[in-house]
């Protein structure tokens, strides 16, 4: 028998039942597509994740206070509750440890901010110049706090896109008026570039002022309570992050590295983790996924043992002028791989729209990578072959004789 | 051109041996058209699907066209109904949803005949059945039985065999029919030269036929050319 007309043959079979071989149909699209979908959005969640922690900046040590404790009694509050850090230890970073690219301490707060009628609260963030580099923040207008702000006290402000938003309506340009921030005027300088970072930490929602001002008037003291400090290149991070260890904990007295005062954490533990997180996530969505992909299985193995009951005397008929088994098999096999393979591309295409709708409304950027689509066509070639091949086997193994007699 | 040399069939049911065919032979030559004949349950049915190469005899000699097919595998028998045996059943058989000339071409797609060809043959084979052209591209589950019964005949045509098997083929038919049909038979046989077995448990069905061999509990019981059948059936 020649494959056109094997493949003729099983069309013409699959058209003369056309609801339930759709039905069929249906149940590899289901399948094949949430396997798509879920792997995409898992893959999607896990890009998302990742972006936000880069938009942190790149290559950085995030140096935070650790807890404090009380001498010997052994009682820790919780920690960055300590105000451990000061700009010294910053400076000291800078200037001691090799590899350094950049330094900037910030001291960070939430306060009420006001401005003209409208008020917001709002995280208040005193930085550094060298805080845009760093941290990756782009300046939209106006400018960022410079040395010189820094060094005179001077009470200005930087305005995150999104606290601009709240204070002075959208879009505004707000540069050059004044906004109060516990009830001190600041002068508004500029404001950044929206960054889209959502997740655990919102970066667009942020006023920044010269960190040597918010220690003076808004907490009254000299701490400081992050010091990011970015490595030259991501190589370098995990030594450096050994250095800036041993020089806080020479500097803060303090010789039992398990009693630190201040904690360090490496970017790309954080990305690690995050991913790690994100692929179980994944796999437990794929897998489930996969689950209904099984179930459409077993609906194509159910519909091809009825096809074959019911085209028993065909299969005599066949056999009579001349089938072979191989013939006979061949058929059916072919007929349950035509059925998946059709649910295969369907579901591959439905499969890519529901990502595509996700990645439109829910802000999850789901992506569906090749990968994925050859994965789901393997599995539903696969399941063509697996459930098939026991009705198609049983079908060319019946006898003529008692299959032209079936009623 | 057909040999049938003691053919004995016994099936193994769970009760013990159950012989169906006992010691049978007789010869049947290229263009003869023969009634096999017998009540149910005589073993005619045994007969036909070991003449038509669907089952082997458990004893005896069987030579279509010189050979002997009764030792042959499953595939091997497959080839020599594929390429020497027409089959007409008594329910038709057909495909239901496709097309008489669909119907007619089936066992050419499995003798791996080229498609212009195909259909070539099957037009003939339609055309010699007696059913026209108007016909050709109506569903099979449209026609009338009678109508059935001829794409029936037209496929077991189409492959030119050696010898056309019709199992009861009036038997879902109403008599006028039947006529019309057996009438079909005795035009291929005595124009078209073809070798028709015929297996009925009709006497009426049995005389269009030139030769009548009558089985009853698996041995032949008589070999008569039709000048004589008045015997049989008084016999009988």
């Amino acid at each position: 028998m020649k494959t056109s007309d094997l493949f003729e043959e099983t069309s013409l079979a699959l058209l003369a039942n056309k609801a339930r071989s759709s039905l069929t149909i249906l149940g590899i699209v289901i399948g094949i597509a949430s396997v798509i979908a879920m792997i995409a959005i898992g893959q999607g969640a896990k890009n998302n994740i990742e972006y936000s922690i880069q938009s942190l900046g790149s290559n950085l040590v995030l140096v935070m206070p650790g807890m404090q404790r009380s001498a010997g009694a052994g009682v820790s509050q919780a920690r960055g509750s300590a105000t451990t850090l000061t700009l010294d230890d910053a400076e000291a970073i800078a200037s001691q440890v090799t590899a350094v690219a950049a330094v900037a301490p910030d001291l960070s707060g939430r306060y009420q901010v006001t401005a003209k009628g409208t008020n917001s609260n709002t995280s208040v963030v005193g930085t550094t110049a060298s805080y845009t580099a760093i941290r990756s923040v782009e300046v939209a207008e106006g400018n960022f706090i410079t040395e010189h702000n820094v060094k005179s006290l001077s009470k200005v402000a930087v305005l995150g896109p999104t606290a601009r938003d709240d204070l002075f309506g959208e879009d505004s340009n707000p540069v050059g008026q004044t906004i109060r921030i516990k009830s001190i005027d600041f002068k508004v300088i500029g404001v950044t570039a929206e960054k889209g970072g959502s997740g655990f930490s919102n970066q667009d929602d942020m006023i920044f002022i010269p960190i040597s001002t918010a220690q003076q008037f808004l907490v009254g003291s000299n701490k400081v309570s992050t010091i990011s400090v970015q490595a030259e290149d991501q190589e370098s991070m995990a030594q450096m992050q050994q250095d800036i260890t041993d020089l806080l904990l020479a500097r803060h007295n303090i010789t039992n590295a398990a009693l630190a005062d201040f904690s360090t954490m490496n970017q790309s533990d954080v990305i690690a983790t995050a991913s790690s997180v994100t692929d179980t996530f994944t796999a437990l969505l794929g897998s489930v996924a996969a689950i209904s992909l099984l179930v459409g299985g077993i609906g194509i193995m159910n519909m091809m043992l009825t096809t074959v009951k019911e085209r028993t005397r065909e299969i005599g008929l066949r056999k009579a002028i001349g089938a072979k088994r191989r013939d006979i098999s061949w058929q059916f096999l072919l007929e349950a791989m035509m059925l998946t393979f059709l649910g295969g591309i369907i579901g591959i295409i439905l499969g890519w729209l529901i990502s595509l709708i996700i990645r439109q409304f829910a802000n999850i950027a789901a992506s569906v990578s090749l990968s994925s689509v050859f994965l789901a066509f393997g599995v539903s070639a696969a399941i063509g072959i697996v459930f098939g091949y026991y009705p198609a086997r049983s079908a060319s193994r019946l006898n003529p004789i008692e299959a032209l007699r079936y009623e | 051109m057909i040999e049938c040399r003691h053919i004995t069939k016994v099936y193994n049911t769970g009760a013990g041996a159950a012989p169906a065919l006992q010691d049978v032979s007789f010869s049947i030559a290229a263009g003869e058209f023969v009634a096999i004949i017998g009540p149910s349950g005589s073993g005619k049915s045994t007969l036909m699907h070991i003449l038509g190469a669907l089952d082997t005899p458990t004893g005896g000699e069987y030579f279509l066209d010189g050979k002997d097919v009764s030792q042959l595998s499953d595939d091997d028998l497959a080839d020599i109904r594929k390429n020497k045996i027409g089959f007409v059943f008594q329910s038709f058989n057909l495909l239901p949803r496709a097309t008489v000339l669909r119907n007619v071409m089936l066992p050419l797609v499995y003798a791996d005949i080229p498609k212009v060809e195909r259909e070539r043959q099957a037009k003939i084979a339609l055309h010699n059945a007696g059913l026209d052209e108007s016909h050709y591209y109506h569903l099979s589950n449209q026609l009338s039985g009678g109508q059935m019964q001829r794409v029936a005949i037209a496929r077991a045509l189409v492959n030119n065999p050696s010898l056309i098997l019709a199992d009861e083929p009036t038997g879902n038919l109403d008599t006028k029919t039947g006529e019309i049909v057996l009438g079909t038979f005795q035009r291929l046989n005595r124009d078209h030269n073809h070798t028709i077995i015929l297996i009925t448990h009709e006497h009426d069905v049995a005389e269009h036929a030139d030769r009548i061999i009558h089985i009853r509990d698996g041995r032949l019981i008589d070999d008569v050319k039709n000048g004589q059948r008045r015997e049989i059936i008084e016999n009988s």
